[in-house]
């Protein structure tokens, strides 16, 4: 149990002269399971605990941070964070003054926190038996499966009285696979590299019929060795799950981060294709595109009651029956904008300060089964499995590459294809949304690997989807 | 206390904590940074953070587990964070089998290095760098401050590597994502060259307000700059040099291995003498000063971690566990920097590449885009800024058939990604003059 859950704030933190602050205290632990070419990997435990200070003072803004969450640490970087707001009010982009003062009070857990979870040789036994089956063809060159389950615990205090407590346990699966033969190499994994990623426990690898899945990513690597070249030219796609969540998080997620369209990010992680008078009226996709913000999906990576500045979190449409409606800004940049958006301010830890961050970012479901998609397609290819991602610094020009694709033929699948990539752009390729699959299709998948920031954050993002087809999509292979 | 002292302190109570038949492989990594974000040339986030790690690796025979912490910084609370840490670690110990893979240390080679510093107070260089922009449109970052890494064994070895040093990245912007960009990093600050160097990137937005040009997809003559160079680098450092990447095919530059090549003027080697990492790895093998990787563009040599080692009969040379480059440097050309509009005659000058991947890995062909300030270049001199291009080419080509030249001076390079630290990684590169490119979007 965090030393930090018993601080008593009105106890600990000394009178200052500030318009505000609050205290942002975290504790995560990852305990890590591999097991690759058949041998256990040395097992490892990360343990990580600290505070932030955020402060307004004089119109500025400072924050300070340590992992010394004593009292004297506390009060240490509660002083620091508000010299640095006097200190640069002067230079002050926001007037700190003027911004929102939360007083949040809850609580959050992870679904099945308490339930029981294996024992370290029990996960090491799993990961053994997957790597065995992985292992069998010997042109299979390299494996690996692993797990790392965290936990995490969150606390969040504002001098306006606020207090919220949220607690986490997060499992990442994986199982990739290389094969090699005759100088082609091909590499297959689960759901992309840390695709899989949910809160909850050990119902989580039912979901993905993860026992099993070894030799089945093995079998599919050893087949795409003698596959074809994905044929190149233009052709309608059928993106599955494992492709849509990087479709939606780099062409939708990324460019409606409001500090991204306010400027922030662009000497990093860039600026956006979206200006703040799109939001309302502007046809992102066709009219089969719905995007909520969804915090409130138990299982889905980002989910949680309140944002790190403290704002509540809910579902919200983004964008609805193809309309943009709101970007993803938290309060903050609500208020430098002018503009509604959603409780997204977020860190990735104690060390970092609150940016604006996708979390949960799904595509709502339409009504065609999957058998009724690749029906649909006259000529055309399934594409599965994230394995390339490359976009502009405004978010529009894209390039992707997957791990896997099959001929469709007539509305019917065929034969398996390798290196299929394709290219686009964001403000365009929406708008060939043609069908979108029901909720038989949709698999609730993300990362926890979203770079961006100055300083660089690495955050969780959650993105549930079902497969969707587009038209008239510009498909390649790889070099001949 | 000083950091090296609260290290040594540190690592004094996890050895005085085993018991018959232990030993421990302990690394440290700890900074204390201002970081300052900066937009529309005011202060966007100041901040500062200070955050000490230490990883402590429990060894019994051939069988081993680690955990990493994070410390206060109070040495009572830390002692006692370690004792239990190690406690814990003896339990895990007790039920784990022998890896096979263990490679460690055979000799103590204790090291010490000692960089920079002091800086001025970062306030002062805020006032400075807001002063230097006014009129502009910059956004861009700060960070300041010392960097500390450390080693140490039970068998006596100590590693330290401190750093003090400041690097700022900006950009002014012209309009949507018409931008030049610039950066001053270093270890002594000097305002006037902080001027100079805005000054310089300022003169640039001239061009850059110039109207755009919009080129279709094609194959294009092209310029690649030290900082483009930079991106095509960084690509390449994920795997590329891995010898386990290499043994297992999955390195983009497995090829390589059966005969394909660069050009012969491209020599590349991990050349630890000339970046900021420290000459140590995290456990605690010493690094050469120079490891040849690419000579007269053919693969001779890679990075390899003592895992790696182990496991294909290889010698472990200094690579960190990810067997990633952390001062990759390139050899220069013939080509004065002068001169490289000209020589490029007709073409496009690419100042920065962005957000490169594979678009096929084995062939080592390689997407990106183009940003900030890239030009169109007629009778080798700039015409106008281009709207962004995306590449898709292979580096056999870029590096190899289609190479023409390389600039005769390099640049220094850091690494101004600060993901869960600030990174210790450099790059010296040379600017590249590429007969032919291909574009495609």
């Amino acid at each position: 149990m965090p030393d930090f859950l018993s601080f008593d704030a009105r106890a600990s933190v000394p009178p200052i002269d500030a318009d505000f602050w609050s205290l942002r205290f975290v504790e995560e632990a990852c305990e890590a399971f591999a097991v690759r070419k058949n041998v256990p990997q040395p097992w490892a435990l990360a343990t990580d605990r600290g505070v932030m200070a955020s402060v307004y003072a004089g119109g500025g803004y400072g924050y300070a941070a340590t992992a010394d969450t004593s009292p004297r640490g506390v009060r240490d970087v509660i002083e620091r964070a508000a010299a640095w707001a006097r200190a640069t009010a002067k230079h002050a982009l926001i007037d700190s003054r003027s911004l929102p003062r939360p007083a949040p009070r809850g609580n959050y857990a992870s679904p099945s926190l308490a339930a029981p979870l294996p024992s370290r040789q029990e996960w090491f036994d799993l990961l053994q038996r997957e790597s065995l089956e992985a292992g069998l063809d010997p042109r299979i060159v390299d494996w690996e499966a692993l797990v790392d389950v965290r936990h995490a615990t969150h606390r969040l205090i504002t001098s306006e009285g606020g207090d919220v407590t949220q607690r986490y346990r997060f499992l990442y699966p994986s199982i990739t696979v290389t094969a090699h033969a005759d100088g082609v190499t091909q590499q297959r994994s689960l759901n992309g590299q840390r695709g899989i990623c949910q809160q909850g426990a050990t119902e989580i690898l039912a979901r993905f019929h993860f026992t099993g899945s070894g030799r089945r990513i093995a079998e599919e690597a050893v087949e795409m060795l003698a596959a074809p070249n994905c044929p190149s030219g233009r052709m309608d796609v059928l993106l599955a799950p494992d492709q849509m969540v990087l479709q939606i998080h780099e062409s939708i997620g990324h460019p409606l981060e409001l500090d991204r369209i306010l400027g922030d990010e662009r000497n990093f992680a860039g600026t956006s294709f979206v200006t703040p008078d799109m939001f309302g009226s502007y046809r992102y996709g066709s009219e089969r595109l719905n995007i909520t913000f969804d915090p409130t999906r138990p299982e889905e990576l980002a989910s949680y009651a309140f944002d790190d500045e403290g704002t509540r979190a809910e579902k919200i449409f983004l964008i609805r029956d193809g309309i943009l409606e709101r970007p993803l800004g938290g309060a903050i940049s609500q208020s430098r904008a002018g503009l509604a958006g959603v409780a997204n301010a977020r860190a990735d830890s104690w060390n970092r300060p609150p940016i604006d961050r996708m979390a949960n970012l799904n595509l709502e479901p339409g009504d065609a089964s999957f058998d009724d998609l690749v029906a649909s397609i006259e000529h055309g290819v399934l594409l599965e499995t994230n394995s390339s991602w490359s976009i502009d610094d405004s978010r529009n020009k894209f390039q992707f590459g997957c791990e896997r694709g099959r001929i469709i033929e007539h509305g019917k699948l065929g034969r398996v294809v390798k290196n299929p990539n394709y290219r686009g752009i964001s403000a365009q390729f929406w708008r060939s949304l043609a069908h979108v699959g029901n909720a038989d299709t949709v698999q609730v998948l993300g990362t926890p690997f979203c770079g961006k920031g100055e300083p660089s954050q690495t955050i969780r993002v959650g993105h549930a989807s079902p497969a969707c087809v587009f038209t008239n999509v510009d498909v390649f292979g790889g070099e001949h | 206390m000083r950091p090296e002292a609260f290290f040594s302190e540190i690592v004094a109570t996890i050895d005085q904590s085993l018991v018959h038949g232990e030993r421990h492989a302990t690394s440290y990594a700890a900074e204390d940074t201002d970081f300052i974000r900066l937009n529309r040339g005011k202060v966007r986030q100041p901040g500062h953070v200070a955050q000490r790690y230490v990883d402590i690796r429990l060894i019994h025979g051939m069988r081993h587990v680690s955990h990493a912490l994070s410390l206060s910084g109070d040495l009572a609370t830390d002692s006692e964070a370690v004792q239990a840490a190690v406690a814990a670690l003896r339990t895990v110990l007790a039920d784990v089998s022998d890896d096979p893979h263990l490679l460690l240390p055979s000799t103590v080679n204790s090291t010490r290095t000692s960089r920079g510093g002091p800086l001025p107070p970062s306030e002062a260089l805020v006032d400075t760098i807001v002063d230097a922009a006014e009129g502009h449109d910059l956004v861009g970052f700060l960070a300041a401050g010392p960097v500390y890494r450390g080693f140490a064994n039970s068998d006596g070895q100590r590693n330290w590597h401190e750093i003090t040093a400041f690097n700022a990245q900006w950009s002014l912007y012209h309009r949507a994502d018409k931008a030049v960009k610039a950066a001053y990093s270093g270890f002594a600050w000097d305002d006037a060259e902080l001027r100079s160097r805005m000054s310089a990137a300022a003169d640039q937005l001239g061009v850059i307000s110039t109207p755009p040009k919009s080129l279709s997809p094609g194959k294009y003559r092209a310029y690649l700059a030290p900082a483009a160079m930079q991106e095509i680098a960084q690509l390449l450092s994920f795997g590329g040099f891995s010898a386990r990447a290499l043994e297992t095919q999955q390195s983009a530059l497995a090829k390589m291995r059966t005969g394909m090549t660069l050009d012969a003027r491209v020599h590349v080697s991990e050349d630890i003498a000339t970046g900021v990492a420290p000459a140590f790895q995290s456990d605690g093998f010493t690094r050469p000063a120079d490891v040849a990787l690419i000579d007269a563009g053919a693969l001779v040599g890679a990075l390899v971690s003592p895992r790696t080692a182990r496991e294909f009969a290889l010698s472990a040379n200094g690579a960190n566990p990810w067997e990633a480059p952390e001062a990759l440097s390139m050899r220069g050309g013939a080509l004065a920097t002068s001169d490289a509009l000209r020589a490029l005659d007709t073409g496009l000058a690419v100042g920065n590449l962005w957000y490169l991947n594979y678009s096929d890995r084995p062939a080592c062909r390689m997407t990106g885009m183009t940003r900030f300030a890239t030009f169109w270049v007629e009778n080798g001199r700039i015409v106008a800024p281009v709207d962004v291009l995306r590449f898709d080419d292979t580096l056999y080509r870029m590096l190899g058939d289609n190479l023409e030249a390389l600039t005769t001076e390099r640049e220094l390079l850091l690494e101004s990604n600060t993901y869960g630290s600030r990174l210790l990684t450099s790059f010296v590169l040379p600017g590249a003059l590429v007969s032919e490119m291909s574009f495609t979007l």
